[in-house]
C-alpha cells in the first residue's frame, strides 16, 4: 500500500488598481501592451517602487492564515530568461519570505485537518506571450508583467486528492472573504501548481516529487493527482523508479506528460533585489491587519449553524462564498426564517447560477427581494409554482419582486367577483362535467377548477377557485352529497 | 569675447556675465558648439555631433520655461547612460545602439526646470566598465590634457564628460560613479569630480550597472560649479526607493563656511603601483590646505577590488540581462529564440561587458553564491566598518584619486587587472557608499593632472566641496588651471 504526499503551491493575483512596482492599471482584458510603462516593460534605468496596497494586503492574507509575518520585508531577483519577463528576472522573495509556518484546518472525515502553509511571498507576475493561428511570430503582452502576486506554499500534509480539493476550496473561501483577489482560475488570478510524492504507508522519507503544471480548475487538480496517483501506483508495483520532474496536465485526454526532469532545474542564481531597500515591518502594521480581519469562512459556518440553526451541511454550503453567505443574512433581516431562505438559496438560485454558469456576483439579487419572495407566499399572494417563475425573473431582470407582482400579470386572482365570473364561463362551457359533477363524481370538480386555471394562466389562487365553482355548481346542479348534506343541516 | 572665451567659463561666471548683460546664452551656446564642431573629431568627448538647430531651439523653450532657473542657458553634458525622452541612449554599447529613451531620468527633469541646456550622449566605456573610455563600443576619447603626439586617455568611464568639461566643450557634465567612474577621470582631466552619498542623487533614468554602488554626480571646472550643481539635481525622488529623504542644503551657498576645528585623515594606503609624482602633489595639497591631520588605519581597503568585483559584476549580470533583443535595442536574426539571444548578445557586447557578465553570473551561482557574493557583502560591511571608525578621529579622509596620471590608450587594454587597480583608491567610497570628491592638486612633469581626493561621511557633501573650495582659494586655481593644456 502507497501513501499519497500532496503540496501545493498556489499563486494568487492581488486586485490591486496598480501593479507591485509601478503605477500601471491591472484591469483583465484591455488590450495588448496597453497597461505598461517604462519601469513594467524592464527599460533601461527604470527602478521599482513597492505598492503599499500589495504589500498590506500580503500582510492579511498572512495574517488569517495565522502565519508567522517576517520582521523585515526583502526582496530578491530570480533570474531567468523568457520573452514574457522583460528585465529577465521576476522580483521575487528567496530567503527571507513575508510569512511561515501558517495554517488552514479543513473538515476532513467529520473532523478537522489541520494542513500546514508553509510559506507566503510576494513577487511580480509575468507577462503573456501571444500564439496567433494564422502568424508564425509570437507576440509578447506585457499587461500582466508586474501585477502583484502571492505565492501561497502548503507543506506536504496532504494525503488524499479530495483533502487537496477541499484544502483549495477552503484556501479560496478564506482569500475571497479578505476581498483581496478575484480568485478566478479561469482569468488566471488563481493558479495552482501541484507537486505530488507516494511512499510506503508508514514510510518516513519522502518519495521522489512530481510536480503537475497547467492545472485550469479545482476539478483538473483533483483529476490530474488521481490520474498521477494511479501511474505512480503502477509503476511502483512494476518495481519502477519515479523519475523526479515537472508534469504538464491535458485536460482533454486526462493524463499527464513530462515537461522537463529536475536534472535540467534552473539555477536562478537568486541575490538580493538592489534596487529595493530592506524595511522593517513594524509589529504595529502587522497587529492592524489582525485586528481587521473579517470574519472567516470557518467562524461565520460556526456561527450560522448556531445562530440559525442550520445543519452543518447548510452552514457550510452557504460560508463557502462570502456573497451567498451576504446574500443570506441579508435576506434573513427581512424574513426571519432562515430555513426556508437557505432552502432558496440553495436549491433554485444554485440551479439558476449552474444553468446560466454564473458566479452569484454576477446577478443583481438584492437580499430583501428573497425575503419579499417568501413573504408573498406566505401571504398567499403567489402560489409555489408562480414564486419559483417569479423567482427566475426577479434574477433575471433584477426586480423586487413585490415590484414585478404590483406590475401585474403574475398576481393571484383572488378578487371573489372575478372569480365568479371566471366560474361562470367555465359552468357554461363544460356542460358535460356539469352533468357528471351533479352526478356524484368528484372528479369532475377538479377538471373544471384545472380548467379554470388554464383559462387564467395559473393566476386564479387554486383553493379560492375551487371552493368558488362548488359554491355555483350546488346552486345549479346540486349533487346528491350536497342534499344530503343539506338535510343533514337542516 | 575671444572664440572659445565664453565656453571656458565657469557656470558661476557665466551666471555673473548674463547677469552683467556681457554675455548671453546664446553666445555661450555658440562658443560650445564651434568647439564641440572645431575640437570633437579629434577629442571625440561626444558620441554624436549636436545638432545646432536643436540646441538653439531648446535653448529658447529652456528660456522661456524657467527664466530664472538656477542654470539658465547654461550648456551641459550628460554621460550616455542617462535617460532623456527622445534622445539615444546606447551606454557606448552596439546592444543599444538607436534605442531612444521616452523618459527623463530624474536627474535631466531637474537640469531642465533650473534652465539647462542638455548636450546629449558624453562618450564612456560600454555600460560604464572601464577606466579609459576605451571600451568605448563607437571609439575612445583623448585626454584634452595631451600633449600634441602624446594622447592620453581621459580615464573612465565618465571620459567623454570629463575631457567634455576639460575640453571646453561644455560647461559642466553629470558623469555615474560605479566605482570611480567620476573621481578617476576628472582627475586624468584636471577637473572637479564629485562622487556623492548613495541615496543623494535619484538614480531613476541612470542605466544600471551596479544597483548598489550607483551614484551620478558633476564634473566641473570648480568646486562652486560643483556645488551648484549638486544642489540641482540632489534630493528625494519617490521613483527611487533607495534615494535617501535628507533635506538638501544649499551647498554653494556653504562653500565659505568651512568649520575650523576640521582634521584630515591620512590613510596608509596600498603603494603598489602609486606614482611618486602623484604621491608628493596629493601630500603638498594636504599641507597647503593647513588643516590638522591625523593617521588613520583602513584595515581591510586592500580587500576593495576583489570585493568591489564580485558585487559590481554579479549586479551588472543581472542588471544587463535586459538586452535581449526582445523589445528594444539591436536584434539579432537568430533562427531559434535561444539563438536570437545569444547572436544579439554576442555581437552585441563587447569584451569588458562579456568579461563582466560572465564573472558576475559565476559568483551568483549555485555553489559559488556563498563563497564569492555572500563573502563579498561580509566584507563590504567591514569595509563600510573601517569609515565608521576613521570618521571618528578625522572629518574627512585624503588620498590620491589614482595611483597614476592619465595613461596612453592601449596601455592596460590587455591586462584588465591593471586596468581595474586604476580604481584601487576610489573603489571604497562606492562600496561604503559615502560621498568622496577628486580635485586637481597640480600635475607631473608632462603637464598631466593630478588629482586628490577627499571623502566624507555619509551626506557630507557640503564638506567635501567647501574643503576643495578652500584648496582652490590657497592654491590660486585660476593660475593652476590656466597651466593645463586645452585644445586650439
Amino acid at each position: 500500500m502507497y501513501e499519497t504526499v500532496v503540496g501545493l503551491e498556489v499563486h494568487l493575483q492581488l486586485s490591486t488598481k496598480t501593479k507591485l512596482f509601478c503605477g500601471c492599471r491591472t484591469t483583465f482584458g484591455a488590450p495588448p501592451n496597453s497597461q505598461t510603462c517604462p519601469v513594467c516593460l524592464g527599460l533601461p534605468g527604470v527602478l521599482p517602487v513597492l505598492n503599499r496596497q500589495a504589500f498590506e494586503w500580503g500582510i492579511r492574507v498572512a495574517a488569517a492564515f495565522d502565519c508567522e509575518i517576517a520582521p523585515v520585508m526583502k526582496f530578491d531577483r530570480k533570474q531567468y530568461f523568457y520573452p514574457d519577463l522583460p528585465k529577465n528576472y521576476q522580483i521575487s522573495q528567496f530567503d527571507q519570505p513575508l510569512a511561515q509556518h501558517g495554517h488552514l484546518d479543513i473538515p476532513v472525515g467529520g473532523q478537522a485537518k489541520r494542513i500546514r502553509i508553509r510559506r507566503i511571498h510576494l513577487e511580480e507576475d509575468a507577462g503573456k506571450l501571444l500564439h496567433e493561428a494564422h502568424q508564425t511570430d509570437t507576440f509578447v503582452d506585457l499587461n500582466r508583467a508586474g501585477v502583484p502576486l502571492l505565492e501561497i506554499v502548503s507543506e506536504p500534509d496532504l494525503r488524499t486528492s479530495e483533502e487537496t480539493y477541499q484544502y483549495l476550496v477552503d484556501l479560496k473561501a478564506v482569500l475571497q472573504y479578505l476581498d483581496v483577489s478575484s480568485c478566478d482560475m479561469e482569468k488566471g488570478s488563481l493558479r495552482c501548481d501541484t507537486n505530488v510524492s507516494l511512499r510506503k504507508a508508514g514510510a518516513a522519507e519522502l518519495g521522489a516529487r512530481v510536480e503537475i503544471k497547467n492545472l485550469n480548475s479545482f476539478r483538473a487538480v483533483k483529476q490530474a493527482l488521481e490520474y498521477e496517483i494511479r501511474r505512480q501506483t503502477l509503476a511502483l508495483e512494476k518495481q519502477e523508479r519515479i523519475v523526479q520532474e515537472t508534469r504538464l496536465w491535458d485536460a482533454k485526454k486526462l493524463l499527464t506528460t513530462p515537461m522537463r526532469s529536475k536534472e535540467e532545474a534552473a539555477d536562478y542564481r537568486y541575490f538580493p533585489e538592489p534596487d529595493l531597500v530592506p524595511f522593517t515591518i513594524s509589529r504595529e502594521v502587522v497587529e492592524r491587519a489582525k485586528q481587521a480581519l473579517p470574519e472567516l469562512p470557518a467562524q461565520r459556518r460556526a456561527r450560522f449553524e448556531a445562530s440559525y440553526q442550520l445543519s452543518a451541511y447548510d452552514a457550510g454550503v452557504l460560508t463557502q462564498d462570502r456573497t451567498l453567505a451576504d446574500l443570506f443574512e441579508g435576506a434573513v433581516k427581512t424574513y426571519a426564517k432562515p430555513k426556508p431562505i437557505a432552502n432558496w438559496i440553495m436549491g433554485d438560485l444554485s440551479a439558476y447560477l449552474n444553468a446560466q454558469n454564473l458566479a452569484v456576483g454576477d446577478v443583481k439579487l438584492r437580499p430583501e427581494w428573497l425575503g419579499h419572495l417568501l413573504q408573498l407566499i406566505d401571504a398567499g399572494t403567489i402560489s409555489g409554482k408562480m414564486a419559483k417563475e417569479l423567482f427566475q425573473e426577479m434574477v433575471r431582470r433584477g426586480v423586487d419582486p413585490a415590484e414585478l407582482v404590483k406590475e401585474g400579470g403574475l398576481r393571484q386572482i383572488v378578487d371573489e367577483g372575478a372569480l365568479e365570473r371566471i366560474a361562470e364561463q367555465i359552468i357554461a362551457a363544460n356542460p358535460q362535467s356539469v352533468d357528471a359533477y351533479a352526478k356524484g363524481k368528484m372528479n369532475a370538480l377538479m377538471f373544471l377548477v384545472g380548467q379554470a386555471m388554464k383559462q387564467t394562466q395559473g393566476k386564479a389562487n387554486p383553493q379560492q377557485m375551487t371552493e368558488m365553482l362548488k359554491r355555483k355548481l350546488e346552486k345549479t346542479h346540486p349533487t346528491r352529497n350536497a342534499v344530503d348534506e343539506r338535510e343533514v343541516r337542516s | 569675447m575671444a572664440s572659445g572665451e565664453l565656453a571656458s567659463k565657469t557656470i558661476h561666471e557665466l551666471l555673473d556675465l548674463f547677469e552683467k548683460k556681457q554675455a548671453s546664452s546664446e553666445e555661450v551656446l555658440d562658443d560650445v558648439l564651434s568647439r564641440i564642431e572645431q575640437h570633437n573629431p579629434k577629442v571625440h568627448a561626444y558620441l554624436e555631433s549636436p545638432d545646432p538647430d536643436r540646441m538653439r531651439q531648446q535653448l529658447r523653450d529652456q528660456w522661456k520655461a524657467s527664466p530664472s532657473g538656477r542654470l539658465r542657458g547654461i550648456p551641459i553634458t550628460i554621460k550616455d547612460n542617462i535617460c532623456s525622452t527622445g534622445v539615444e541612449v546606447s551606454c557606448a554599447s552596439r546592444i543599444l545602439k538607436g534605442f531612444r529613451s521616452p523618459y527623463d531620468a530624474t536627474v535631466i527633469e531637474r537640469l531642465r526646470r533650473e534652465g539647462a541646456v542638455i548636450i546629449p550622449r558624453a562618450n564612456m566605456d560600454e555600460f560604464a566598465f572601464g577606466s579609459s573610455t576605451e571600451n568605448s563600443a563607437f571609439g575612445g576619447t583623448v585626454n584634452p590634457r595631451s600633449k600634441e603626439g602624446d594622447a592620453r586617455v581621459p580615464g573612465g568611464s565618465s571620459g567623454g564628460s570629463a575631457a567634455a568639461v576639460a575640453g571646453d566643450l561644455a560647461i559642466a557634465a553629470l558623469g555615474s560613479d560605479t566605482g570611480g567612474s567620476i573621481r578617476q577621470p576628472a582627475s586624468f582631466c584636471g577637473i572637479v569630480g564629485l562622487k556623492p552619498t548613495y541615496g543623494r542623487v535619484s538614480r531613476y533614468g541612470l542605466v544600471a550597472f551596479a544597483s548598489s554602488l550607483d551614484q551620478i554626480g558633476p564634473l566641473t571646472k570648480d568646486a562652486r560649479d560643483a556645488a551648484i550643481l549638486l544642489s540641482v539635481i540632489a534630493g528625494h525622488d519617490p521613483r527611487d526607493s533607495t534615494s535617501a529623504p535628507n533635506k538638501v542644503p544649499d551647498y554653494e551657498a556653504a562653500l565659505d563656511r568651512l568649520p575650523k576645528d576640521v582634521t584630515i585623515g591620512l590613510p596608509t594606503l596600498p603603494s603598489k603601483g602609486l606614482e611618486r609624482n602623484v604621491e608628493a602633489r596629493v601630500q603638498e595639497a594636504v599641507k597647503v590646505l593647513g588643516l590638522s591631520t591625523v593617521p588613520i588605519e583602513l584595515e581591510n581597503i586592500g580587500q576593495s577590488i576583489a570585493t568591489y568585483y564580485v558585487i559590481a559584476t554579479a549586479e551588472a549580470s543581472s542588471n544587463l540581462a535586459r538586452f535581449d533583443g526582445v523589445r528594444y535595442g539591436a536584434r539579432a536574426n537568430g533562427g531559434s529564440l535561444m539563438d536570437m539571444y545569444l547572436d544579439t548578445r554576442s555581437q552585441g557586447f563587447g569584451a569588458e561587458a562579456k568579461r563582466r557578465i560572465l564573472l558576475g553570473t559565476y559568483v551568483l551561482s549555485q555553489g559559488y553564491y556563498d563563497a564569492y557574493y555572500l563573502q563579498g557583502m561580509k566584507v563590504r560591511t567591514l569595509i563600510k566598518r573601517d569609515f565608521d571608525e576613521a570618521f571618528k578621529q578625522c572629518s574627512v579622509i585624503a588620498m590620491p584619486t589614482s595611483p597614476t596620471v592619465a595613461f596612453r590608450p592601449g596601455e592596460k587594454m590587455e591586462d584588465p587587472l591593471q586596468m581595474y587597480l586604476s580604481d584601487i583608491y576610489t573603489i571604497s567610497a562606492n562600496l561604503a557608499g559615502i560621498p568622496a570628491i577628486s580635485i586637481c592638486c597640480g600635475s607631473d612633469a608632462d603637464r598631466l593632472p593630478i588629482g586628490l581626493q577627499l571623502l566624507a561621511p555619509p551626506f557630507r557633501e557640503d564638506l567635501l566641496l567647501q574643503i576643495a573650495h578652500a584648496y582652490e582659494q590657497k592654491a590660486n586655481w585660476p593660475t593652476l588651471r590656466a597651466s593645463l593644456r586645452v585644445p586650439h
